[in-house]
C-alpha cells in the first residue's frame, strides 16, 4: 500500500491584528465602578486582551475586534454601558462573491491548518448563486469508506492529469499502443497564476515552496522565470521543477529545454496554432503533459470542446476570478460551464481520455469538490492563497500603491506556512465531504452529479409538483 | 396563570397494557405541572428592538409609569429615582399611535426612543433578530408575541424553504370552532404490532442533546418540559444521567455509533429507542465531542478518558444494508418489548429509499434530520453543504411512502431547521406527522446562536457547556418553565393556524401541501397529488377539514 498522503503543519499566527466581525463599544464615562465588572467574567478573556492590546498599540489604525459575539457582557453590565457592534471593516472585506465570511475562514484555515468547526446550526442563506446552489450527497447506511476520516481506511484524493488511452493494444504479450505520460497529483488542486486584476508583489517563491512541500502543481508565468525562485531556491532548482507548470507566454523568452524536461507539465495559451505548439512541445520534451488554457468567455465552452475534438489532452478552462463567464452581460457561472463541457465531451466519447481543469471562482474547499462533481478533474485557484497571507482583497494592488496588508514585506516562513496550512485544510475538508459521500477516490467524483443536488433541480422536482412553475427571476 | 389537567392516559401508566414480562423503569416517576408562569429573562439587560433613554431632565414625576401598560418604567418600592427603562418590554413604534406613548406624554420631554443599533449584530439569516426576540418573548410569557411588538418571528430571512412558504388561509375562517375543540396530539406508533400506541399531546418532541454537548440543567429542563407536555425528550448520545431517571417515561434513549451509555437497562427503561444513523448538521461524519468538553463528569457517564475528543464514527459498524438495520431494530425490540423504535437518518438524495427501507425493517418512526440541523460542534463545510434541506426531504419521503402504500403505517418526523410553530405547521403540511426541535429550546433558555458551543469552556451562557462554573448560571426550575412556556405559545400558534382552516385535529393537516403556497412559484400546480394519508387521517379525525375558498397569504412577500 502506498504511503498515506499527509501534510505536516504548524500554526502560523497572523502578522496583523485580526479583523473580526464583532467588537464591543464601551462608554467608560458613565461607569458606576461597581467592582463587579462583567468584563472580568468574559469567558474568552477578550476585555483583558483588549486592554493589553491598547497598552502596547503597534497599529493605530487597527482596533481590537476579537469579540466572539456572545453578548454576555452586554447583557450583564450594571449600567448598560456596553454594546456589540459589527465591524464595518469586516463588512467591507472582499466583494459580493468573495464575502467577508470566505475571507475570514480562509485566514483561520491558513493560521491553524484545521477544519473550521462551530456549534449551533447553519446560519446562512438557504441557497445562493453558483456553488451555493448545490449540495453534496451523503451515504446513509451503505458506505464503503467506513471510518476513512479517522484513519482506518484510506481515502485517496489523488487525480491524474494527461491523456488516458481508451484501451491498450497488445501484440505477442507486449503493449504496442502509445502510453502517454500521466501526471499524478495528490489533491485535485493547482495553484494558478494571479488574475490580471491583482498585480502583486512577488509571491512565487512562497507558492513554489508550498507546492513543493505538498507535492501539488503551481502554474508560473514563463516571463517570471527564473525570478520566481529566490536565491536560495535557485541553488536547488531541480527540487522545485517537478511542481512547476510553466505557462509558456509567447512574449517571453523561451524556457530552456533542459529546464522544461525536469517539469512534468506545461501550459500554453489558447491560440489558432495552439495544437501545433502542443505537438512541437511534445516532440521537443517527450512525455510532458501540455495543457491549453482556454478563457471561458462567450466562445470558451465551444472552444474547449473543439480543442478536444482536435486532439488536445488537457484543457484548463478559466472563468474570471468571481467564477463568471468572461465579458458576457449575463454570465454563466463556472459550474454550469464545466457541466456543459463535461456533458459534451461525454457525448463525443472523449471525456474519459482527457483532463479538464477548471479555474475561476474557486474560493472554498467545497468549491473544489463541487467543481469535480460538475465534471472537472482538477481545479485551479489563486486568490485564496493570497488571502491566506492576510490580503483583504481590496483590489488596490497596483504598482506604486502600498498594500494595506503589507504583502511586500512578508517573511518566507510565514508566507510558505500560511499557504501550506491552507492547502492542508482544504485537503482535510475534501476528505470530510468525500467521507460523507462514501467516496474513497477523488477520481470518481468527476462528473458524478448523482452525488450532488442542484437547487434548481430540487425546486422543480419536489416543489414544482406542489407549487407549479417557478417564477422567472 | 394557566393550568391544564394532566391527560388521563399518561405514559407513566402504560405498564398496565404491556406484557407482564416487560422490564420497565423501577424508579418513581416525577410529574411536572403543565402550568404557564412568567419566566423573565435571566440577564440584567435584555435585548430590545427599541431602546428608551431617560435624560437628566426627568423629574421622576411617575407619569410615564402610570401610562405605560407594559411596565417599561419602574420605580422600585422605597426608591425615589426610576430604574433604567425596561426597553425590552416596550412595543416601540406601534405605541406612537396610542394615547400612552411615553415619549410624547412626558411633561419634561425627558424620554426618547431609538431603534436599537445592536439588533443588527443579533441573529443570522436563519434566526433573524425578530425570531430570537419572539422566541424569548414566548419563553417568558407562554403566549405568542403580541402583534403590537411587530416582531416577524414566524419566518427567517434565509430566502428559501420554510421562509418562502406561506399558508393559503381562507378569506373567511370557518366559524364555530373553539380552541378547546382542536386536538394537537399525534400517535407515534401507527403499526398494529401490539406495542403501545403512544400519543403525544403536541406534534413535536425534543431532539437528542448529549450530556457533554449541553449541561445537565439543560437536559433536565428539556426532559421536565416533555413530562409537562406529555411528549418526549432524547438523551442524545452521551449516556443516560441518573438524574433523568424520574422522567424515564418521557425519554428516548439514543443509540448512536459510539454506543456511549448504551446498556440493556438504558434501553429497557424508556418507551422509545432511537437509532441515530446520521445527524443533519454533519451528515455522514459522525459525532464529535471536543476534548475541552469531556470533563470528569462527562467522561464518567460515557466511560471514557477525561479530556480526549470523543468520536462517534460514522456509520454503524454492524450495518451494511437494510437487512442489517432490521437486525438492529430486532435487537432493541427484543430487549425492550414495549419500546417503539425510531430511526434517525439524514437527507441524502435517496432519502425516500432509505425511509421506505427503514419502514420495511420495522421502524415505528422515521426521523429525517435535514441538512441545516443544529449541533454542538460540526465542521462548517458540513453544515452548509452536505445533504438536502428538510423541506425537500419531507415532501419527497411523504410522497414516496404514499406511493408505496406505507405512509399510514409509520410516523414521519422531521427536524433540522424547525424553529417556530409556523415551521412545524408547514412541515406537517408538507407531509410530516410531527417534528423534533432542538435549537429553539436552547434559544428559549437564552441562547443567542453565537455558535461558540464548541469553543474553549463552551457556551458562555451556561447552556451548551459542562464547565462547572458556567453551568451555575441557569436554574432548573427556570429552564423548565421557559421551555414549558415556549411549548404553550407554539401550541397556541398552531391552534390558531388549524382554526383558520377549520381543522379539528393537527392530523388533518398532514400532507395538505395544497394549503401552502411558495412565494417563488406561480402556485399553479392544481390539485395536490400527495394527500393520500391526510385523507386517511382525516377520516379518523373528529371532523373533516374545510377547504379554503380563496387564498389569503399569511404574510406579504
Amino acid at each position: 500500500m502506498p504511503e498515506k498522503y499527509h501534510i505536516s503543519t504548524t500554526p502560523v499566527p497572523p502578522r496583523l491584528p485580526r479583523i473580526g466581525k464583532y467588537g464591543i463599544v464601551d462608554w467608560r464615562e458613565d461607569c458606576a465602578r461597581c467592582h463587579n465588572c462583567v468584563k472580568k467574567a468574559c469567558v474568552y478573556d477578550r476585555h483583558r486582551q483588549e486592554s493589553a492590546y491598547l497598552r502596547t498599540l503597534k497599529y493605530s489604525n487597527f482596533l481590537f475586534f476579537e469579540c466572539m459575539g456572545c453578548f454576555y457582557c452586554v447583557q450583564n453590565c450594571t449600567k448598560e454601558l456596553l454594546a456589540l457592534t459589527i465591524n464595518s471593516e469586516y463588512e467591507n472585506l472582499g466583494n459580493q462573491y468573495w464575502t467577508p465570511e470566505i475571507i475570514q475562514t480562509t485566514w483561520q484555515q491558513a493560521e491553524t491548518a484545521s477544519v473550521p468547526v462551530s456549534g449551533a446550526g447553519y446560519r446562512g442563506k438557504f441557497a445562493g448563486r453558483g456553488f451555493d446552489a448545490m449540495w453534496t450527497d451523503m451515504s446513509e447506511i451503505v458506505r464503503p469508506t467506513r471510518d476513512g476520516i479517522h484513519g482506518r481506511e484510506y481515502i485517496s484524493t489523488s487525480v491524474d492529469i494527461g491523456r488516458k488511452p481508451a484501451h491498450l493494444e497488445f501484440k505477442e504479450g507486449r503493449i504496442v499502443s502509445e502510453t502517454p505520460e500521466i501526471l499524478d497529483i495528490p489533491i485535485p488542486l493547482i495553484l494558478d497564476m494571479n488574475p490580471p486584476e491583482f498585480t502583486l508583489p512577488r509571491l512565487e517563491p512562497f507558492i513554489l515552496e508550498a507546492v513543493r512541500m505538498t507535492d501539488i502543481i503551481a502554474i508560473v508565468d514563463s516571463t517570471k522565470w527564473p525570478e520566481c525562485l529566490n536565491e536560495k531556491q535557485r541553488q536547488r532548482m531541480d527540487a522545485y521543477l517537478p511542481n512547476i507548470a510553466f505557462h509558456l507566454n509567447s512574449e517571453a523568452p523561451e524556457i530552456p529545454k533542459d529546464v522544461l524536461r525536469k517539469t512534468r507539465m506545461v501550459e500554453i495559451p489558447d491560440s489558432d496554432d495552439a495544437l501545433d505548439r502542443r505537438a512541437a512541445l511534445r516532440e521537443a520534451v517527450p512525455g510532458i503533459v501540455v495543457s491549453i488554457r482556454v478563457p471561458l468567455n462567450k466562445r470558451g465552452v465551444d472552444r474547449a470542446v473543439a480543442l478536444v475534438d482536435q486532439g488536445a489532452d488537457v484543457i484548463h478552462g478559466v472563468a474570471d476570478f468571481n467564477g463568471n463567464e468572461i465579458n458576457v452581460k449575463n454570465p454563466r457561472f463556472i459550474k454550469d460551464m464545466i457541466r456543459e463541457i463535461h456533458t459534451r465531451l461525454i457525448n463525443s466519447g472523449a471525456r474519459d481520455q482527457v483532463t479538464l481543469i477548471a479555474g475561476g471562482g474557486i474560493a472554498l474547499p467545497e468549491h473544489m469538490a463541487k467543481a469535480l462533481l460538475c465534471g472537472a478533474d482538477v481545479v485551479s485557484s489563486y486568490l485564496p492563497f493570497m488571502i491566506a497571507l492576510e490580503c483583504r482583497l481590496c483590489s488596490d494592488c497596483k504598482p506604486g500603491l502600498s498594500c494595506p496588508a503589507g504583502l511586500e514585506a512578508i517573511g518566507f516562513d510565514y508566507g510558505v506556512g500560511r499557504m501550506r496550512n491552507l492547502i492542508a485544510a482544504w485537503y482535510l475538508q475534501l476528505i470530510e465531504l468525500m467521507g460523507a459521500m462514501g467516496m474513497r477516490e477523488a477520481r470518481r467524483l468527476r462528473g458524478d452529479v448523482g452525488r450532488a443536488m442542484f437547487f434548481e433541480q430540487m425546486e422543480e422536482e419536489i416543489f414544482g409538483t406542489l407549487f407549479g412553475t417557478r417564477k422567472q427571476a | 396563570m394557566e393550568h391544564f389537567s394532566a391527560p388521563e392516559n399518561r405514559l407513566n401508566d402504560m405498564g398496565a397494557v404491556l406484557p407482564a414480562n416487560t422490564v420497565r423503569t423501577m424508579v418513581p416517576q416525577v410529574d411536572v405541572c403543565r402550568e404557564i408562569a412568567p419566566a423573565p429573562p435571566r440577564y440584567r439587560n435584555e435585548f430590545a428592538k427599541y431602546v428608551i433613554f431617560r435624560s437628566d431632565a426627568c423629574v421622576h414625576c411617575g407619569h410615564c409609569a402610570e401610562l405605560c401598560p407594559h411596565h417599561v418604567h419602574v420605580r422600585k418600592p422605597g426608591y425615589t429615582l426610576f430604574a433604567m427603562p425596561k426597553s425590552y418590554l416596550c412595543t416601540g413604534k406601534s405605541c406612537e399611535k396610542t394615547g400612552y406613548y411615553c415619549i410624547d406624554q412626558c411633561p419634561q420631554h425627558a424620554l426618547r426612543m431609538v431603534e436599537n443599533p445592536m439588533i443588527r449584530a443579533l441573529g443570522d439569516y436563519r434566526w433573524p433578530a425578530d425570531m430570537l426576540l419572539g422566541t424569548w418573548k414566548m419563553a417568558e410569557t407562554g403566549e405568542p408575541p403580541a402583534e403590537e411588538y411587530e416582531l416577524n418571528y414566524q419566518t427567517g430571512n434565509s430566502g428559501g424553504g420554510f421562509d418562502r412558504l406561506r399558508f393559503r388561509f381562507p378569506e373567511k375562517p370557518p366559524a364555530g370552532l373553539s380552541d378547546d375543540e382542536i386536538d394537537t396530539s399525534i400517535i407515534l406508533n401507527r403499526r398494529d404490532d401490539g406495542r403501545p400506541k403512544i400519543a403525544i399531546d403536541v406534534p413535536w418532541y425534543g431532539g437528542g442533546m448529549s450530556f457533554g454537548s449541553v449541561s445537565n440543567i439543560t437536559q433536565l429542563s428539556k426532559a421536565r418540559a416533555a413530562v409537562a407536555w406529555n411528549t418526549f425528550s432524547c438523551t442524545g448520545e452521551g449516556g443516560y444521567m441518573e438524574r433523568m431517571r424520574p422522567y424515564d417515561g418521557h425519554m428516548i434513549t439514543q443509540v448512536a455509533t459510539g454506543l456511549f451509555g448504551v446498556r440493556e437497562e438504558t434501553i429497557q427503561r424508556v418507551p422509545i429507542v432511537e437509532f441515530k444513523y446520521a445527524q443533519g448538521a454533519k451528515p455522514g461524519l459522525g459525532g464529535h465531542l471536543l476534548g475541552d468538553k469531556n470533563t470528569p463528569a462527562v467522561a464518567k457517564i460515557r466511560e471514557a478518558v477525561v479530556g480526549i475528543s470523543l468520536f462517534s464514527p460514522f456509520p454503524f459498524h454492524s450495518v451494511y444494508s437494510i437487512e442489517d438495520h432490521m437486525k438492529h431494530l430486532d435487537w432493541i425490540k427484543h430487549i425492550n418489548r414495549r419500546a417503539l423504535v425510531s430511526t434517525k437518518v439524514s437527507t441524502p438524495t435517496d432519502v425516500d429509499m432509505v425511509a421506505v427501507g427503514s419502514f420495511s425493517a420495522g421502524t415505528h418512526i422515521i426521523h429525517l434530520d435535514g441538512g441545516y440541523g443544529g449541533t454542538g460542534a460540526a465542521p462548517d463545510i458540513a453544515k452548509k453543504n452536505i445533504a438536502m434541506p428538510i423541506e425537500y426531504a419531507i415532501a419527497k419521503v411523504h410522497k414516496f411512502l404514499v406511493d408505496e402504500g406505507a405512509r399510514d403505517k409509520v410516523a414521519l418526523i422531521a427536524s433540522g431547521g424547525v424553529r417556530t410553530a409556523h415551521d412545524i405547521a408547514k412541515a406537517i403540511a408538507l407531509g410530516a406527522d410531527g417534528v423534533v426541535v432542538g435549537t429553539a429550546e436552547l434559544v428559549a433558555l437564552g441562547c443567542v446562536r453565537c455558535s461558540r458551543c464548541s469553543a474553549g469552556r463552551g457556551c458562555p451562557r451556561g447552556i451548551a457547556t459542562t464547565d462547572p462554573e458556567l453551568v451555575t448560571q441557569m436554574d432548573l426550575e427556570w429552564g423548565t418553565q421557559r421551555i414549558i412556556n415556549l411549548y404553550s405559545a407554539w401550541r397556541k400558534d398552531l391552534i390558531g393556524i388549524l382554526k383558520r382552516f377549520g381543522m379539528r385535529s393537527v392530523r388533518e393537516l398532514v400532507g395538505r401541501s395544497d394549503l401552502l403556497m411558495h412565494l417563488d412559484f406561480n402556485n399553479d400546480a392544481g390539485v395536490n397529488k400527495t394527500d393520500g394519508p391526510a385523507k386517511s387521517q382525516n377520516a379518523s379525525a373528529k371532523g373533516k377539514g374545510r377547504k379554503p375558498k380563496k387564498a389569503n397569504t399569511e404574510q406579504k412577500p
